[in-house]
């Protein structure tokens, strides 16, 4: 009865036709790739920023610190606007290679997004790197294990840990942030549903459907990170349950 | 002398757009926030139900498609409403729904979620043994959320609403989108017409964070000042 009731709907119809849902699942994949792409470069390099940051001489911590409070500070439009018109303006690329990648709109959007949830990320590593109990590094020190084993084995393995929830608040944060890639033309999520509605002049059609793929990726992540945290933290469970 | 090209002026109007915007969305999100807070903590089933739901969607939407979303839809919905109240009372409504409204409403709305955890949060730490002899003073529910529990979580919550307003500034810059002149929006046209990004882009990063180090200070010392009558632990 339900697929019956649904193909008629379908069949009357206007809007969600099966071309506007291949729009709509083209701009998800896109979504999806921008998001896992600019999260995972962004997360290799915040690990050892977040070490650097940690570190007392000011002028290894400084640059670092730097680069956090500029990309936290600002909005991350006006560095998407800033890298998507700016890298045609650097004199002589137009001639080199880059020009052949960095016209697209992808990748000016990849690199703002990577360098803004990189620069986050760093924050949060940081945060749980310095708040590591004096005695475990102690204990690693008394069994002789040098600085980099110290690391490796037991400083950002306890850090993981304590930064996993902050981590998947930058996640979700960065997956809603991702919607204004649409601005520079990007035909993501967002993208397709403003396409949509410009094409049909239904706004509640367009956009309520496009949040609910939102969130449903977002529970789905939510989902995801505490299975993850339960998995990282199931040492601290009361025990018997 | 840094020459902004005879967009100097609107720049400045710009950057009070933005500042006007923020607060007035601020406003409403701390309305919103101590209803919502209120509401969670309510023994009403209905109420919980109400602001947990809305929690819950807010934060599984993007503000963008939200914007557009009030932005475009408010203006049809309006249309509407304005139709049936002619068809049914032959009265001429009409009603323009600007760009500044919908940016208020949508920002105010979405960190409305995030400052009603907050609040959810700052109401909790407040402890049970004041709400008591609040109860053994003879004062009211009102009373006691008035006097006793208000002043008391304001403390608790200061540092997530100094959070909470670090991300609105930031959100702000989302009203150029729908075609709001805000310092934003202005930067982008002058940035493509005289092409030359980097000459008004960066000096409006500048003044973002300009604000939020401003705000980052002031919340600093709103911080110490509500803490005076505390111990502090280190």
């Amino acid at each position: 009865m339900m697929p019956d009731f649904f193909a008629a709907w379908l069949d009357k119809n206007d809007i969600f036709t099966a071309m506007t849902i291949m729009e709509y699942w083209n701009g998800m994949v896109t979504t999806v790739q921008l998001v896992f792409l600019c999260l995972v470069i962004g997360l290799i390099f915040a690990v050892p920023l977040a070490i650097l940051r940690t570190v007392k001489n000011p002028f290894v911590s400084g640059p670092v610190w730097f680069y956090t409070y500029l990309f936290r500070g600002t909005p991350l439009l006006i560095q998407l606007y800033i890298i998507y018109y700016g890298v045609a303006q650097i004199p002589g690329i137009q001639e080199t290679f880059w020009w052949e990648i960095f016209r697209e709109p992808f990748y000016p959007a990849l690199l703002a997004f990577t360098l803004n949830t990189c620069a986050y990320t760093t924050e949060i590593i940081r945060g749980a790197i310095v708040s590591t109990p004096h005695g475990e590094i102690e204990a690693a020190k008394a069994y002789g294990m040098s600085w980099l084993m110290r690391m490796r084995r037991i400083v950002l393995p306890s850090a993981a840990r304590r930064a996993v929830q902050a981590y998947s608040n930058e996640v979700i944060f960065m997956l809603h942030s991702s919607a204004i890639a649409s601005v520079v033309t990007i035909v993501d999520l967002t993208g397709a549903a403003r396409n949509i509605y410009s094409r049909f002049y239904a706004p509640f059609d367009a956009f309520i459907f496009v949040a609910l793929c939102y969130m449903v990726l977002t529970f789905i992540l939510v989902f995801v990170f505490r299975k993850l945290e339960n998995h990282l933290l199931r040492h601290q469970r009361p025990v018997g349950s | 002398m840094f020459d902004l090209k005879g967009y100097g002026p609107d720049l400045l109007n710009g950057a009070v757009v933005t500042i006007e915007l923020a607060f007035l969305s601020l406003a409403l999100a701390l309305a919103l926030g101590l209803i919502g807070a209120a509401a969670k903590l309510s023994n009403s089933r209905v109420a919980v139900g109400i602001a947990t739901s809305y929690t819950t969607l807010i934060r599984g939407v993007p503000d963008l498609v939200m914007m557009l979303l009030f932005y475009y839809g408010g203006q049809v919905g309006v249309n509407m409403i304005s139709d049936y109240i002619w068809a049914t009372y032959e009265i001429d409504f009409f009603f323009q729904f600007d760009p500044f409204i919908s940016g208020v409403v949508t920002i105010g709305l979405i960190f409305g979620a995030y400052m009603t955890e907050t609040f959810r949060g700052a109401f909790l730490a407040v402890e049970a043994g004041q709400i008591e002899a609040a109860r053994a003073y003879g004062f009211s529910n009102w009373h006691t959320f008035r006097r006793v529990m208000v002043p008391q979580m304001l403390r608790h919550a200061l540092p997530g609403i100094g959070n909470n307003w670090q991300v609105l500034l930031k959100t702000t810059a989302l009203v150029s989108i729908i075609g709001l002149t805000d310092m934003v929006r202005v930067a982008e046209e002058a940035a493509k017409a005289e092409r030359m990004p980097f000459h008004f882009f960066i000096p409006v990063a500048f003044v973002y964070l300009a604000l939020t180090a401003g705000s980052e200070l002031f919340i600093k010392w709103l911080d110490k000042r509500a803490n005076v009558g505390v111990i502090q632990e280190n």
